[in-house]
């Protein structure tokens, strides 16, 4: 019988190989990473004042040398709305994929698993009928109830997903169901509202950026920032639970603890932003997707793969709702599904080998 | 040098005890370990208990192991729809609990065992582009990066062709000699565990109905009690055993 080990095989073919593999991946991140400030940067420039690209740059380097109506609509209106755009849009985008990941399903994500509709709920609650869920000023009461909501439809799902002999397709199947409930009630509330109520409920459910403040943004990227050393910290435990929950066990991974850690964190991630900007469905979704494809699923890459893609994907888009008609911002949760379907689609379709 | 002993070792499943009373002589550092037994009779179910997937009494004692994660169990289901080349998925497996960078000595590690198994054409296909038998094949190398002491492999060459099971056999037989390693596996095949087994052990609903000398477990009173079927137990021209199964009995 032939010797196995002595098969001709170029010496240390495989490592040149992944070293160049590697170096690959990292190229797309910071291609990625330039196309997020190229973006963000016409995000900044680009509004129904026409102000020169020299005039915006000048009131970010050095605002004292432009008026204050230039300092104010750059510093005051555009930054803000951009700068949560990419803070939102990495924030959904990374717990999509951690929900994904651990559910082991390609179509989790905050909006499937019903949390993006609790929020709404607790939005709708808040607007409709001033019931406040926690005792909070009233300006918090429409993201409070949000968010309490969300964090309630996080944690049952949670729940749900510890009990024994609970599949992840039982998860996902009760998070659809989820959605169903919280829209149902959402509808409900509608019925009840008044006309004044009911456009306002209907602008939150919509999704829009022009709700970011700065406190907002500082707390979305606190969670963020809280979130992001915990995944990295497992990234390897993370990547191998995508081989099986037995694999993963195999190699000495505590597959309960680290579902159990992620999937707090991930309902942090999730509440937070959509209490705050209403609902965005798509970016949680498609976000890790687009991800997957280009970059694998090695967490290392997909990780930082995934908060480029979500932030890129919410700061385009952020541009298109501005561009559409001159002077009117549509919701971008509108936006987010009518330019990212098409862009989706195309790359599920070329790339059909390297989608889940 | 590692040893292992198996001291009234039974396991949970659920609320269940599905594998109980297990006690097996000690098995040595070199010695390769067929496990057989009908269908659901807890072979898995054992390997769990051993590697601390699954809860349950008695004792598993190791003497001599150099690391604590000294067992790495290699489950029987490979699929596998995570969007990886094999070399990641191989790479993953080595660097569990370590540090995100990945040095020469881990690559080179990983393609020492890949040209050993003979999988490096296919080293950075898709995990999902891959037939059974090559994640079988990928299964056993992510466990033999893991530089285990003990490696407990469940049905690791059902999927495989007969010329890739004898390679692979005869290279984890090799293996444990050459690295001082103790190697169990869960097989349906009797012919292959005759040849390349040091030990047999014979697990028959959840209980050890033998264990020891290849030669002296499987016999044709064995072959009937378990598998309820008439068989001879000849030799072959290399002098192996081989079971020729004459029909079942009822």
């Amino acid at each position: 019988m032939a010797e196995i080990a002595a098969l001709p095989i170029e010496a240390e073919a495989g490592r040149e190989r992944y070293r160049a593999l590697a170096r690959r991946k990292l190229a797309i991140l910071a291609a990625m990473t330039a196309a997020l400030c190229l973006s963000f940067a016409v995000d900044l420039a680009w509004g129904p004042a026409r102000y020169g690209l020299g005039e915006v740059i000048a009131a970010l380097v050095d605002p004292s040398s432009v008026s204050a109506q230039i300092r104010a609509v750059v510093w005051d209106i555009r930054m803000p709305v951009a700068v949560m755009a990419i803070v939102v849009g990495a924030a959904l985008s990374v717990a999509g994929a951690q929900m994904q990941t651990i559910l082991a399903n390609p179509l989790a994500s905050p909006f499937t698993l019903g949390i993006s509709a609790a929020a709404s709920f607790g939005a709708a609650l808040a607007i409709v009928t001033s019931v406040s869920i926690l005792p909070v000023a009233a300006t918090l009461l429409v993201p409070a109830n949000a968010f309490i909501m969300a964090l309630i439809a996080t944690l049952f799902i949670h729940f749900i997903s510890q009990m024994r002999g609970v599949s992840v397709q039982t998860v996902v199947l009760l998070g659809i169901a989820l959605v169903f409930t919280f829209n149902a009630l959402l509808a409900l509330l509608q019925y009840l509202a008044s006309e004044q109520a009911l456009s306002a409920v209907v602008f939150w459910t919509m999704g829009s950026l022009t709700k970011a403040t700065w406190p907002k943004i500082g707390i979305t990227l606190a969670v963020l920032l809280i979130a992001l050393p915990l995944f990295a910290r497992n990234a390897w435990a993370l990547t191998a639970i995508r081989l099986g929950e037995d694999k993963a066990a195999s190699f000495g991974v505590n597959v309960r603890r680290i579902r159990l850690e992620t999937m707090l964190i991930v309902s942090l991630l999730a509440a937070v932003p959509v209490s705050f900007v209403g609902t965005i469905g798509f970016v949680g979704l498609v976000g890790p997707h687009i991800a997957r494809m280009i970059l694998g699923e090695d967490q290392r890459f997909f990780l930082p793969g995934s908060i480029l893609s979500g932030a890129l994907l919410l700061s385009v888009t952020s541009i298109v709702s501005k561009s559409i008609i001159p002077g009117v911002v549509f919701p971008i949760g509108i936006i987010t599904a009518l330019v990212g379907v098409p862009f989706f689609f195309s790359l599920i379709l070329s790339n059909r080998s390297r989608s889940w | 040098m590692v040893a292992l002993q198996l001291q009234s070792v039974g396991a949970y499943h659920g609320r269940k005890l599905f594998v109980e009373n297990v006690t097996t002589p000690v098995m040595h550092a070199g010695e390769l370990i067929a496990v057989i037994g009908p269908n659901a009779a807890g072979k898995s179910t054992l390997f769990k208990r051993i590697t601390g997937l699954l809860k349950g009494p008695g004792n598993i004692v190791i003497d001599g192991a150099k690391t604590k994660n000294s067992i790495t169990y290699m489950p029987q289901d490979t699929s596998a729809n995570a969007v990886l080349t094999v070399y990641e998925s191989i790479l993953l497996a080595r660097k569990q609990g370590q540090s995100w960078s990945v040095s020469d000595h881990d690559l080179s590690f990983i393609d020492e065992i890949m040209r050993a198994l003979n999988i490096t054409s296919i080293a950075f296909r898709d995990l999902g582009a891959l037939s059974g038998g090559q994640r079988q094949l990928v299964s056993i190398a992510q466990a033999l990066v893991r530089e285990p002491e003990i490696m407990l492999m469940d049905e690791p060459t059902s999927a495989l062709d007969l010329h890739r099971q004898v390679e692979v056999l005869d290279f984890m037989r090799r293996r444990a000699r050459s690295k001082g390693m103790i190697v169990m596996i869960a097989i349906h095949d009797l012919n292959q565990a005759l040849r390349f087994a040091d030990k047999v052990l014979v697990i028959v609903n959840g209980r050890m109905r033998a264990c020891g000398n290849a030669r002296e477990v499987v016999t044709v009173e064995m072959l009937r009690d378990v598998y309820k079927i008439h068989a001879r137990i000849e030799k072959c021209s290399m002098d192996h055993d081989h079971v020729i199964v004459d029909g079942t009995a009822h």
